[in-house]
């Protein structure tokens, strides 16, 4: 495979990263997506634009975010130096905002009434409810009814916000359903609706779109690591459902020889036991959603149900991006188990009193198992995706006996 | 593009010579099982059916339903697989060589066939054309072009969505007819109006010489009566696929009555799509 000049210039004008992404939808929808992309462009080179997506970020998510050093994980580790980027203090609780208010201010842009959303953890959905309550918008966000019930207290946020949460009983009933959902109600109301799509995934340009949005991660740690340390990163790292947070983080460093990337998907009950949600180590590229990626399916192309601890990564796809960076080796990726999450989230909590959310939990994971095998000067920076609030219903659940 | 006329060509042009629509109807493939969906399939055309749309099942169908969604789960869960699809039309064949099949579905079962296999496998069984829901033009690398060089007809969705300036982009690579999506929505969700109806075919008919058959969301005689006035197709799915539904046991299975359920329905239509005469939409 040919090895590019620069790792950055990706998708191509069709939406393709290598054979990866594409705009593979139903054509009631294409005249919106490429109405979408027109608007993106248009938008991009709009100083005006920029400048209210700045304000935002600044005094309404309450950007930028802290690179903090976790001493104490460094010390009980003892090897590289580890570095949060703090995205769980995000106004709502995680990185998703960054994304949502770029396109809710592009569909108000567009002149779209009504907002739909798909939401696994419903960390994406709670911010897209959000910014809808902030700019006076209909609010529709599609959940599996598994994840409903598994994340209470974001369906209930969604609801105090205004929005309204339809429970997706279809298929697995988790977030590849949510997402057929979303798109059969935006093919049903495609004059008036903007689809937010929550991750690096789906028609291009939504992968392209979204990094876009979540670069903010990368671009401020960036800044932050030259300012803290007066160099860059050794690593970067951060786990992987969709891929946005991570796509995030690792876009701005991806020309950057020396900074080695790594991307962490839920291993669920193991990569063995076929229970688990790691596209990129056990699936194969397949079309679903809108793009060509990594999939877990059958030897039918029939997809198969994800399993992870974590609504958030339970999911049987990736990012297209993500995709063609593991296929050229730019980009590792590896998997942690739920144990092995459940592990760091308890760990995380009790040495730096962070309590994170599941989904960088499987991150933190293998920076337990990865750092102590590093020179003390190795500076590695890890995406604190998300707050743990959210899980603590279905921890201490899970931990009820063990406590 | 001058190509061989297929069956599809010849059947929409039979059904004009006798004045009236064709009637197009869709069955999900293995759907409650594989021996009655053969049973069902086979009796189409004697009940009345002028082309087959025979449904791929996909684990995740986007643009349908819940009546496809769910005939395409029960399929599933019998075993049903792309494979099986291509064998129920050779089957068919042995004892139909006239009426059309076109296989309908989304990409992925057939990109993990295997584009070049798939082609290969399903014109050596019989299948006459592909309607797959979500490649629109701008990958028509993928699997329309292949299929066009290799013989098979490749069918497009327009909709109401697709505007005068789209249209050429949607007709370019288009064979065998067009299928007009008559709703902005998902199979079998709403009902399409049929004045509404005929002027979109007629716009359509200004860009292409290719028959133009109509569906999602037509159930009834009635409805297809109204569209088939001013169409050269009219597709009904959903309420197919629903009567298989209808006839089942208890635990799902199949009874003695499935097959009649679909057939009977299948004559009331086709009594209805004969009973009225095409206006003269070109």
């Amino acid at each position: 495979m040919n090895v590019p000049n620069s790792f950055r210039t990706g998708p191509d004008e069709n939406g393709h990263f290598g054979i990866f992404g594409g705009r593979f939808v139903a054509e009631t929808l294409m005249p919106n997506i490429l109405e979408l992309d027109a608007a993106y462009q248009a938008a991009k080179a709009d100083p005006s634009y920029r400048q209210e997506m700045d304000a935002g970020l600044k005094h309404y998510v309450g950007r930028p975010s802290p690179l903090y050093l976790a001493e104490r994980l460094t010390e009980h580790l003892g090897g590289a130096r580890i570095y949060l980027k703090r995205e769980e203090l995000n106004h709502t609780g995680s990185h998703k905002v960054n994304n949502v208010l770029g396109q809710i201010l592009l569909a108000r842009r567009m002149g779209k009434s009504r907002i739909i959303a798909e939401t696994g953890a419903g960390q994406h959905g709670v911010a897209t409810a959000t910014l809808c309550a902030r700019y006076g918008l209909q609010c529709v966000v599609y959940m599996g009814a598994v994840d409903v019930a598994r994340q209470a207290p974001n369906v209930f946020r969604m609801k105090m916000l205004g929005a309204e949460v339809v429970p997706v009983q279809s298929g697995s009933r988790t977030l590849k359903d949510a997402m057929n959902e979303a798109l059969r109600d935006w093919v049903t109301n495609v004059r008036d609706t903007f689809y937010c799509i929550g991750t690096v995934a789906g028609p291009h340009p939504y992968p392209a779109m979204v990094r876009d949005f979540q670069s903010v991660i990368g671009n401020e740690t960036r800044e932050q690591i030259l300012e803290a340390e007066g160099r860059l990163p050794d690593s970067v790292i951060a786990c992987i459902g969709g891929g946005s947070n991570a796509m995030g983080l690792f876009h701005p460093f991806l020309d950057d020889p020396s900074v080695k990337i790594i991307g962490v998907e839920a291993a669920g009950h193991g990569l063995a036991s076929g229970q688990h949600a790691a596209s990129l180590t056990g699936g194969r590229p397949g079309v679903l959603h809108g793009n060509r990626t990594y999939l877990l399916m059958d030897d039918d192309g029939q997809i198969a149900e994800a399993h992870s601890i974590s609504a958030g990564l339970d999911y049987p796809g990736i990012g297209p991006e993500h995709s063609w960076l593991h296929d050229i080796g730019r980009a590792t990726y590896i998997s942690a188990t739920d144990e092995e999450a459940l592990a760091a989230f308890q760990l995380l909590s009790r040495l730096e009193g962070i309590i994170p959310a599941l989904e960088p939990a499987h991150a933190l994971a293998k920076v337990i198992e990865i750092a102590p095998t590093l020179p003390k000067e190795h500076l590695m920076v890890v995406s604190l995706s998300g707050r743990g609030d959210k899980d603590i219903p279905q921890v201490a659940e899970i931990l009820g006996s063990r406590l | 593009m001058t190509r061989t006329p297929t069956r599809l060509t010849h059947r929409f042009k039979a059904c004009a010579a006798e004045g009236r629509a064709a009637l197009v109807t869709f069955i999900t493939a293995g759907d409650p099982d594989l021996a009655t969906s053969q049973a069902i399939l086979n009796a189409l055309p004697g009940a009345g059916a002028d082309v087959i749309e025979l449904g791929v099942p996909f684990t995740d169908p986007m643009a349908d339903g819940p009546a496809i969604q769910a005939g395409g789960l029960r399929a599933l869960k019998g075993g049903q697989t792309l494979a099986k699809t291509i064998a129920m039309v050779r089957a068919f064949r042995a004892t139909d060589d006239a009426t059309p099949i076109v296989l309908m579905g989304y990409y992925n079962p057939i990109y993990i066939y295997g584009v070049d296999r798939f082609l290969a496998d399903a014109i050596a069984a019989g299948v006459d054309g592909v309607i797959v829901v979500d490649l629109p033009p701008e990958e028509d690398r993928e699997l329309c072009l292949p299929a066009l060089a290799a013989g098979l007809d490749f069918i497009r969705l327009a909709t109401p969505t697709t505007d005068d300036k789209r249209l050429p982009t949607v007709l370019a690579n288009t064979a065998g007819f067009v299928y007009y999506v008559s709703i902005t929505g998902i199979t079998g969700s709403a009902t399409p109006d049929p004045s509404a109806v005929t002027g979109a075919v007629a716009r359509i008919k200004q860009h292409t010489d290719l028959p133009v058959a109509v569906g999602f969301g037509v159930r009834t005689p009635e409805q297809a009566a109204a569209i088939a006035s001013g169409a050269d197709g009219v597709v009904v799915g959903s309420a197919l696929v629903d009567a298989v539904r209808a006839s089942l046991d208890g635990e799902g299975n199949a009874t003695a009555g499935t097959v009649e359920a679909v057939t009977s329905l299948v004559r009331s239509l086709a009594q209805a799509v004969r009973g009225v005469g095409r206006q003269a939409a070109e």
